[in-house]
């Protein structure tokens, strides 16, 4: 029963050598994974964990998210470390089908709690990624003090989001000293992931706020078709995609030499996360021809009103009978790239519903995380404008936020963020 | 800080009243045999109707554009002037629908390529049939009383809210008299709200006196004003280490709440070439509009949040909704009377439950609602809004 357990959860990858050691059996010849992933279709079920980057930005997005904000509650560097170490092995050994801990569900001691809380048995790997970020709650608490010794190599651009007019962030649903994103194709391999990892860092982190997503908003990849967002409208078609590798470098990763006391972010990027409401019950009353008005684009097909088809560039210079066919507050003009001296950032949103809300309408919405290179140019300035300018603000409310550094990814047998905690000497 | 929703006569050339647009309307398409329902192909020299002729009654053209530039279509009187209905702003590869109601008789069909010109045009014939429209001279009649009634309701509010506005800024000024302007707040802003959509449609005006204080983007360097912000100073209890405003504040303020509201109100008195045009959508469209004021902003609390009156400005937002859709009534009880019936029973079921909170000249306060009396509420808004929503279209098909 134990080996049955254990060897169905890997599921068609399953062999011994991918539980014991699966750093190595991964890591080996896909250090490039980053870069390069394997496309939507088909039967990939794993992505490699070690690589130049992590997984779960540039790989095609999942369906499925749970994510996870977190507070240190410790004041010790070494616990922090600890903990790093500790999730890395596990993630890895999670995103490759394997159980949490390395003796698993239903294997260990009977006079023990198992070090995997079992629901993901049986269920294969279905490409979970894991990918973690530093919040500036890491760096310098709030009053400024530097918690663990690392305000020196704090990222200048990592500091709390400004609130944006028309913001009604719930403090509860905002900041964080540290977050995880899991995602996959199977909700419950998601949870599984999350759950297990929260559980180990109780005592040294804890649970600031968390989010389910279902549907996948935006697409990474070429592969993949472009998924519709709860206004019913198709959301990311001009998102960048891991097949722009020039753009990439220039949007996405941190530079090296981007920001010299920050240079172990090289190879990473900034996760910003916004928490989108939705007033549904509202905007399914607008008619059809306002909605594409607001968006800029057909609801059908998703060409941008200027015509063609769905990826045809938006034409706004072109002239309707009053004012630009898409008019000057439609949501694509508003954050079009051209408007920001060309910034792209990589969005990887899903939908949420979270139930329903005391009036009885959905508490529901776009739950926003985009990595970029700089949110000083690459998000800042965007968000602001669809503040001031954007039609479809009359129907959402920002109701939670944060901002993480995102490390670069782990070499087979380091850890995650080791360049900030141990940086190489030269 | 919605979408405008009339515009000034000047630049409101021609509206079809009855004619309206949809993206790629899924009528039976004329494959099917359906004699009503017509293609177009708009090229850049060609503009392709599908047949010469139809039988009277509701017809419908789906517009696609062919072409590299953007496309109009107009179905146009024998006249070759007259509008009966027209499809704007149709991109490249793109399709758009026209439905028009057209009586027996003989017609111009025009593309208009490049939006430039007289257009490509062709001869056009309706055909007598069971199915005549309805176009007569009485709707006619509907649609001028509608438009006249509407407008003189805007215009008597729009001078009850700058006259109560002179009072309430004189008082706030006075710095004595703090009670009476509180008394005289949700009293004069019920004059605003009743004629919200009209008010935000002037984008300039409308962020300078009605912005509320999560509106305004400080970090951006943008500043507040208006209402919201003197309502604050008014009712400070609930805020955070805060500063009461000083006297020379208060003038600064008061003098330019007061400024804006005689600009807004020059605005809507104005005559002649700068007279605002309320066509029938736009009514329609008010009365919904003022409906999701209510279920966006009333609804939470949000509007009024340091005096919480925000039941006052519920219920002048269902007034002036009421007042915009029983201007239409008539017209409505024509063409689709069961919604006429079920608007005007959700009209007085939602001011019955409106009723129910009101406490001496107006209503209890927001914050002594209780969390089942907010649902009752909401659960109103939504059982009017959902019908209403429907209007625009109805009137307009």
């Amino acid at each position: 029963m134990k080996d049955r357990a254990r060897l169905s959860r890997r599921g068609l990858l399953g062999s011994g050598a991918a539980v014991a050691g699966v750093a190595g059996a991964f890591a080996l010849g896909r250090v490039s994974d980053g870069s390069t992933p394997a496309p939507d279709a088909g039967p990939v079920t794993t992505y490699p964990y070690f690589g130049e980057h992590q997984a779960g930005i540039i790989t095609p997005a999942q369906d499925r998210l749970h994510f996870v904000a977190l507070d240190l509650t410790t004041e010790d560097r070494g616990e922090v470390v600890d903990l790093l170490e500790r999730w890395t092995e596990s993630a890895a050994r999670m995103t490759q089908g394997a159980p949490a801990g390395p003796v698993g569900p239903v294997e260990g001691a009977a006079a023990a709690p198992p070090d995997d809380t079992g629901e993901a048995i049986g269920l294969p790997a279905s490409r979970l990624t894991i990918t973690f970020g530093f919040g500036p709650g890491l760096f310098t608490d709030a009053e400024g003090r530097d918690r663990f010794g690392l305000a020196d190599r704090r990222p200048e651009a990592l500091t709390p989001l400004p609130t944006f007019s028309a913001d009604v962030l719930d403090p509860r649903r905002t900041g964080g000293d540290l977050c995880i994103q899991a995602c996959a194709d199977d909700p419950q391999v998601a949870v599984h992931a999350i759950r297990n990892l929260v559980r180990m860092g109780f005592g040294t982190t804890a649970v600031r706020w968390s989010q389910l997503g279902f549907g996948r908003t935006s697409t990474t990849s070429v592969t993949q078709a472009t998924p519709r967002n709860l206004f019913g409208f198709k959301d990311g078609t001009a998102n960048l995609k891991a097949e722009e590798t020039s753009d990439l470098d220039a949007h996405l990763w941190v530079g090296a030499g981007d920001d010299p006391p920050a240079d172990w972010l090289a190879g990473g990027s900034y996760l910003v996360s916004r928490r989108i409401n939705m007033t549904i019950e509202v905007w399914d009353r607008q008619p059809l021809e306002s909605q594409e008005l607001f968006v800029g684009r057909t609801k059908g097909a998703g060409a941008p009103l200027s015509g063609g088809e769905e990826f045809t560039e938006p034409d706004f210079a072109m002239a309707g009978s009053a004012g630009p066919v898409i008019p000057t507050d439609a949501h694509i003009r508003v954050v079009h790239p051209s408007m920001f001296d060309g910034a792209r950032m990589l969005r990887r949103g899903y939908n949420f519903v979270d139930g329903s809300n005391d009036l009885g309408g959905l508490d529901a919405g776009l739950f926003f995380l985009a990595y970029v290179r700089d949110p000083r140019t690459h998000f800042i300035p965007q968000q602001r404008a669809m503040a001031t300018n954007d039609a479809l603000m009359e129907y959402l409310r920002f109701t939670g936020q944060a901002v993480f550094a995102v490390p670069p990814g782990v070499a087979e047998g380091g850890y995650i963020g080791q360049g900030l905690f141990s940086p190489a000497r030269t | 800080m919605r979408k405008t929703v009339l515009l000034p006569l000047a630049a409101l050339a021609l509206v079809p009243a009855l004619a309206a647009c949809t993206e790629n309307a899924s009528e039976s398409g004329g494959e099917t045999g359906d004699a009503r329902a017509l293609t177009v192909t708009s090229s850049a020299d060609a503009c392709e109707v599908s047949a010469l002729s139809a039988p009277a009654g509701t017809l419908s053209f789906d517009v696609s554009n062919t072409g590299s530039d953007v496309t109009e279509f107009y179905l146009l009187a024998e006249d070759g002037l007259r509008i009966i209905g027209e499809v704007e702003n149709i991109g490249p590869n793109l399709t758009k629908t026209l439905t028009v109601n057209a009586p027996e008789g003989s017609y111009v069909t025009a593309c208009k390529p490049g939006m430039v010109g007289e257009g490509i045009r062709a001869d056009f014939t309706v055909d007598a049939s069971d199915e005549e429209a309805e176009v007569s001279a009485s709707d006619q009649e509907l649609i001028d009383q509608a438009e006249a009634n509407y407008r003189a309701y805007i215009q008597d509010q729009s001078a009850q809210l700058l006259a109560k506005t002179e009072e309430f800024v004189a008082l706030y000024e006075a710095g004595d008299s703090d009670d009476q302007a509180r008394a005289l707040y949700s009293d004069a802003r019920m004059h605003w709200e009743r004629i919200e959509t009209v008010a935000e449609s002037f984008g300039d005006l409308d962020p300078k006196m009605d912005a509320r204080e999560a509106d305004v983007d400080f970090a951006a360097g943008e500043k507040w004003t208006g209402w919201h912000l003197i309502e604050k100073d008014l009712w400070p209890a609930e805020a955070q280490k805060y500063e009461p405003l000083t006297p020379a504040e208060r003038k600064k303020y008061a003098a330019d709440l007061l400024a804006n509201t005689v600009t807004l109100n020059e605005r809507i008195q104005a005559t002649g070439e700068e007279a605002l045009e309320y066509p029938i959508d736009a009514i329609a469209n008010g009365s919904i509009g003022l409906l999701e004021e209510v279920a966006n902003g009333k609804i939470t609390g949000e509007e009024e949040a340091w005096s919480h009156t925000d039941l006052w400005d519920f219920q002048a937002n269902v007034d002036g909704a009421r007042v915009a859709y029983e201007g239409v009534q008539a017209l409505l009880e024509q063409k689709d009377p069961e919604l006429a019936a079920d608007l005007t029973a959700k009209f007085d079921e939602l001011d019955a439950l409106l009723d129910q909170y009101r406490d001496g000249d107006g209503f209890v306060l927001y914050t002594d609602l209780s969390q089942d009396d907010v649902r009752a509420l909401a659960n109103g808004v939504d059982a009017l809004a959902e019908p209403l929503s429907q209007l625009t279209s109805t009137l307009t098909a």
